[in-house]
C-alpha cells in the first residue's frame, strides 16, 4: 500500500492536474450552474475585473484562482440562484468566491490523499484589474483558459512546492 | 406539515442555493432559519425549534462538526435530522461527521436530486 506522500507524489505531475483542474470546474458548472465550459487558449483577458482565490495549505500549498469580468461573474450569481440578471446585485462576489472555493474543493478531492492532507480558506473576491499578484508560489501556474457561456474565464493553481 | 429548516453556512449565496434545492425537492418549506456559522446557528435552535438542518463544515466561529456535537444538549435540536453539505469530500471527514451525529453528507458541487435523495427519507412521516 502507497502512503498518503507517495500517492500524492504519484498525482503530483502538472499534465495529471490540468485535466483534473479542467475535471472539477467543469462539474462545478454543470452541477451548479447548468452550463458547459468549453475550452477557449485564446481568451481575451483585458477586462478581466472579477477574481477570487482560495488558498490551500497542507500536502499542497499555493492558490487558485478564478478569473472572469463583470458580466460573467454576474451570469455567475444569476444561475446559481435561478434568479434574473439585474436581481443578483451584492451577490456577485459571493456566488464567484464560492465558485473557485468548489473548484479548489473538487479539485483535491480528486487528487489521492490531498482530500484530508489539504485544507482550503475561505475564498477571497477582488473586483478591478489593475493589481499584481504576488504569490508565495514558487513554481509556474496551471492554467485553464475557458468559455464560460462564451465570456471568458481562466482558472489557475500555483503551486508553492 | 410544513418543514421548519435550519441552514448553516458562511455563504448568503449558498444558504440560499440549499432553501432552492428544497424546494425543488418538493419538501413544504415553513420557516427558514439562517446562519453564518455553528455558534449563530446555535443561538437560533435557542429560541426556534426546527425540523431539518442542513450544515457546511469549514466555517469561521464555530465551524460546522462542532456545532453538531453541542447539538445533544440543545433541546430544540433534539432528534433533528442533520445533513452536512461541504466541499470537503475526505472519508474521514464524512465518517467524523457521521460519529458526531449527522445522518447524511452530502459534497459540494451537488444537484438538487442529491440534496432529495438525501433529506426526503429524513422526514418520512413529516413533510
Amino acid at each position: 500500500m502507497k502512503s498518503d506522500s507517495k500517492l500524492l507524489a504519484a498525482d503530483s505531475s502538472r499534465e495529471n492536474w490540468i485535466p483534473l483542474l479542467d475535471t472539477a470546474a467543469r462539474e462545478v458548472f454543470e452541477l451548479m450552474l447548468g452550463c458547459q465550459l468549453t475550452i477557449s487558449p485564446k481568451v481575451d483577458e483585458s477586462n478581466l475585473g472579477f477574481t477570487a482565490m482560495v488558498g490551500l495549505a497542507g500536502q499542497l500549498c499555493g492558490v487558485l484562482s478564478v478569473r472572469c469580468d463583470a458580466k460573467g461573474a454576474s451570469l455567475m450569481a444569476s444561475k446559481m440562484l435561478g434568479v434574473a440578471l439585474d436581481k443578483v446585485g451584492q451577490d456577485v462576489p459571493d456566488a464567484l468566491g464560492e465558485v473557485c472555493n468548489m473548484i479548489a474543493g473538487n479539485f483535491k478531492n480528486k487528487i489521492a490523499g490531498l482530500a484530508e492532507g489539504c485544507m482550503l480558506s475561505p475564498p477571497t473576491v477582488i473586483t478591478g484589474s489593475d493589481y499584481s499578484l504576488h504569490s508565495m508560489a514558487n513554481s509556474p501556474a496551471v492554467e485553464i483558459r475557458m468559455l464560460f457561456e462564451d465570456m471568458p474565464l481562466i482558472i489557475s493553481l500555483q503551486i508553492h512546492s | 406539515m410544513a418543514i421548519r429548516a435550519l441552514i448553516v453556512d458562511d455563504s448568503s449565496v449558498m444558504r440560499k442555493i440549499v432553501e432552492r434545492s428544497l424546494h425543488q425537492a418538493g419538501i413544504n418549506l415553513g420557516a427558514v432559519f439562517q446562519a453564518g456559522n455553528g455558534a449563530e446557528a446555535l443561538g437560533v435552535l435557542k429560541d426556534s425549534p426546527v425540523d431539518l438542518i442542513l450544515c457546511d463544515i469549514n466555517m469561521p466561529v464555530m465551524d460546522g462538526l462542532e456545532f453538531i456535537k453541542q447539538l445533544p444538549g440543545i433541546a430544540n435540536a433534539k432528534g433533528v435530522p442533520v445533513v452536512m453539505i461541504t466541499t470537503e469530500g475526505s472519508e474521514s471527514h464524512v465518517v467524523q461527521a457521521l460519529s458526531c451525529g449527522a445522518r447524511g453528507y452530502i459534497r459540494k458541487p451537488f444537484t438538487p436530486e442529491q440534496v432529495k435523495e438525501h433529506v426526503i427519507p429524513l422526514l418520512a412521516g413529516k413533510s
